[in-house]
């Protein structure tokens, strides 16, 4: 019987040809990112009321940088990000290698969808944002761009569920290792999460875009991509959270506190995740008050798991503090390795989390929701999560990942260090900044510079966007630099030997009902039907579509 | 274990958190009244300014210190653009947008809603102190978004 906890403790090294398609398909996510924040700058600048925009070389305006940020920042980075991270935990926790042809084909599939949407943005084809609100029209190489995307993430779940089945072929009764495990429902969440808008998408927006269909239902495909749209900054946020659980207790030599509570967490974001969408449109006309209210409740509910990883993350951080000889309730944090860049990157990510978080939950509070919805305060609580929590994470796991992909150590380690502080001072500048003018009603998604109305009080907040924001780029421009000079000359054989994973406090049951746990196609039927309890009243009394707006191109 | 207990006791806390937050949030809407827009009527965004009310945008008394406000949104104005009603009247805003999403957002109130095709929106509001609000579209509706704006006078 296997003991296999947290990762099979064997060593194990992907074969080479794997280990490169997994870092092109990162590469094109940090690529995705610094592309992205050179407008972030232009939108924060705006908000202080500089416009930089005229120094773009073959930009046309405001909105189609201000697409090009989103789609890039948020949908590219992130998924390219996860589609290279969630595999290698896979493979690397069951020592099994991946199916190569899935690898480059989730790559290409990823590839061809970025040139087609980079196409449709950079001619000015596709300023719609990267919500996508129909009736403003894009070209259809953007929606099919991003559906191939799409696609590219499910390739790379197939992957992880065909490694992880192989191993369970040779393990019948062994659990299975909790690394693996919640790698997978991260991953089988954003599947059952994607289904909504790739409908939306093919169903709708694709054809009516190539003019098969003249009109198309602004409510409805509204609906869809928050249907999708809530739990995508899941998929976004779970893989962080694989890196917080499993991986980052090691790298400051602590432990797991609890195996079945790490299981349980991730499986009440697979239940919840998902019905929450409508609280995005508390605002909108045709969605009937009662299921606004279902939502909320539920999104109040997804707020639980991320609360008890609160206490787990900080418990493993505090084991490994006082492991180093750290004494007193705060002095452990002291003995922190703050010298690491990885994990510095990460606990900056935790600390402006706590932010995200709380500003969250007045998002979804039901009625205070309209004081600030399509405020600057959205923008403030969302970089906060998706622009810290999530891109932090995502960059400390990049200061060990691509060493070990690429077989060179990092270089630059003082100046990786500074990327990652001057980031996080930086995002909590301009958040607050976002925060207090949106409370002013300083709207989002607004070119600032030439908006033909003002308001004294948001000045104060649109400076301390603009210095907060310039912080933030610095930031990104000096991890991208770290980066781009560890794959080119970092010195080779100074990789890490292996990824940091943990070793938990107790290892899991192998009998008992905790076992249960593992059978994530239990847990998936329960999702659908909370899905149904909460999307399924809705769409039986809106359908059918009502098909009235043609295409508006108005940029 | 201490772990254990620690963590029992502090998702303990945060669960009551939680509930305490949604039962402010009940009070909010069964004791104050504060309502979200829901729905409301449909209409053919195509032929909307030939159809009631739309086809009289504007503001009309409907009932002792009661009065509405029809509103259509399209690119890249309000229609009409300035909005006038008494301080302490129980104002009904009605919208809809004749052409893309927009927003419609009077700052510093909680007049906060979307104006999607074919919907037509409503949320009802009492201005208590004499001013001039701006309205403002907050969804990006395309090349002229940030010039599309209006007023509401309380006076």
């Amino acid at each position: 019987m296997s003991t296999a906890t947290v990762f099979d403790p064997a060593g194990y090294d992907l074969p080479e040809t794997q280990k490169r398609g997994l870092r092109w398909t990162v590469y094109i996510g940090y690529i995705a990112l610094t592309a992205g924040i050179f407008h972030g700058l232009a939108n924060a600048l705006s908000y202080a009321n500089i416009n930089i925009l005229p120094y773009f070389p073959g930009l046309r305006g405001y909105y189609q940088g201000l697409t090009a940020h989103g789609v890039a920042n948020v949908l590219i980075f992130t998924f390219a990000f996860t589609n290279g991270f969630l595999p290698l935990m896979t493979s690397r926790a069951v020592s099994r290698p991946l199916v190569t042809g899935l690898v480059y084909a989730a790559f290409g599939l990823l590839l061809a969808g970025n040139l087609l949407v980079i196409y449709a943005v950079v001619t000015n084809r596709a300023s719609v944002l990267y919500t996508s609100y129909a009736p403003l029209q894009a070209h259809w190489t953007y929606y099919l761009g991003l559906v191939l995307v799409v696609v590219s993430t499910w390739v790379a779940l197939l992957n992880m569920l065909i490694t992880n089945r192989r191993w369970r072929n040779d393990h019948p009764e062994g659990r299975t290792p909790l690394l693996a495990f919640i790698s997978i429902v991260s991953y089988v969440m954003w599947f059952l999460a994607s289904l909504p808008i790739a409908t939306s998408f093919l169903g709708f927006l694709l054809p009516w875009s190539l003019g098969i269909a003249k009109e198309t239902d602004p409510l409805l495909v509204r609906t869809l991509f928050w249907f999708t749209g809530h739990a995508v900054v899941y998929a976004w946020l779970l893989p962080a959270y694989v890196s917080w659980y499993a991986l980052l207790p090691h790298q400051v030599g602590g432990r797991i506190v609890s195996d079945t509570l790490t299981r349980a967490v991730f499986l009440l974001f697979l239940l919840l995740s998902i019905p929450t969408g409508f609280h995005h449109q508390y605002t909108d006309p045709g969605i009937p008050e009662g299921m606004k209210v279902v939502h909320a409740v539920l999104t109040f509910g997804v707020f639980y798991p991320s609360l008890a990883t609160a206490f787990s993350v900080v418990a493993a951080l505090e084991i490994g503090g006082r492991r180093r000889g750290g004494r007193g309730l705060f002095g452990w944090i002291r003995k922190l390795p703050w010298s690491d860049p990885s994990v510095v990157a990460q606990l900056l990510a935790m600390a402006t989390f706590v932010l995200g978080g709380v500003t969250g939950l007045i998002n979804a509070s039901y009625t205070m929701n309209q004081v600030i919805h399509n405020t600057t305060w959205v923008p403030g609580h969302f970089h906060m999560t998706v622009g810290s929590a999530v891109t932090l994470t995502y960059i400390g796991v990049a200061y060990w990942m691509v060493p070990y992909l690429t077989g060179r150590g990092l270089c630059g380690r003082r100046l990786a260090l500074a990327s990652s502080w001057i980031y996080a001072i930086g995002v909590l500048i301009m958040a607050r900044g976002l925060i207090s003018a949106g409370l002013e009603g300083l709207p989002r998604r607004l070119f600032r510079v030439e908006a033909t109305y003002t308001n004294p009080e948001w000045n104060l907040g649109g400076v301390l966007t603009g210095i907060g924001g310039s912080m933030m780029f610095l930031g990104i421009l000096a991890f991208f630099l770290v980066i781009w000079v560890t794959i080119f000359t970092g010195p080779r054989g100074k990789q890490p030997a292996d990824i940091p994973v943990s070793h938990t406090l107790t290892a899991p049951a192998l009998t008992g009902w905790t076992t249960k746990l593992d059978r994530v196609g239990i847990w998936v039927v329960l999702t659908l039907v909370l899905i149904v309890i909460a999307y399924l009243p809705f769409f039986v009394m809106y359908l059918p579509p009502r098909f009235i707006s043609p295409g508006f191109r108005l940029y | 274990m201490k772990v254990a207990t620690t963590e029992k006791a502090f998702l303990l806390v945060g669960g009551i958190a939680l509930v305490g937050c949604m039962l402010a949030l009940t009070w909010g809407t069964l004791a104050m009244g504060i309502h979200l827009p829901g729905r409301v009527a449909e209409v053919d965004p195509q032929t909307v300014r030939a159809t009631p009310p739309f086809d009289r945008p504007g503001v009309r008394q409907v009932g002792p210190n009661r009065y509405e406000a029809v509103v259509i949104g399209q690119a890249w104005a309000f229609i009409p653009s300035e909005i006038r009603v008494p301080v302490g009247a129980e104002v009904t805003f009605i919208g809809t947008t004749a052409d893309v999403i927009h927003g419609f957002h009077i700052e510093t109130t909680r007049v906060n809603m979307m104006l999607i095709p074919g919907q037509v929106s409503r949320t009802t509001y009492r201005f208590e102190r004499p001013g001039e609000y701006a309205l403002i579209c907050h969804e990006y509706c395309g090349l002229g978004h940030h010039t599309m704006f209006g007023k509401v006078i309380a006076e």
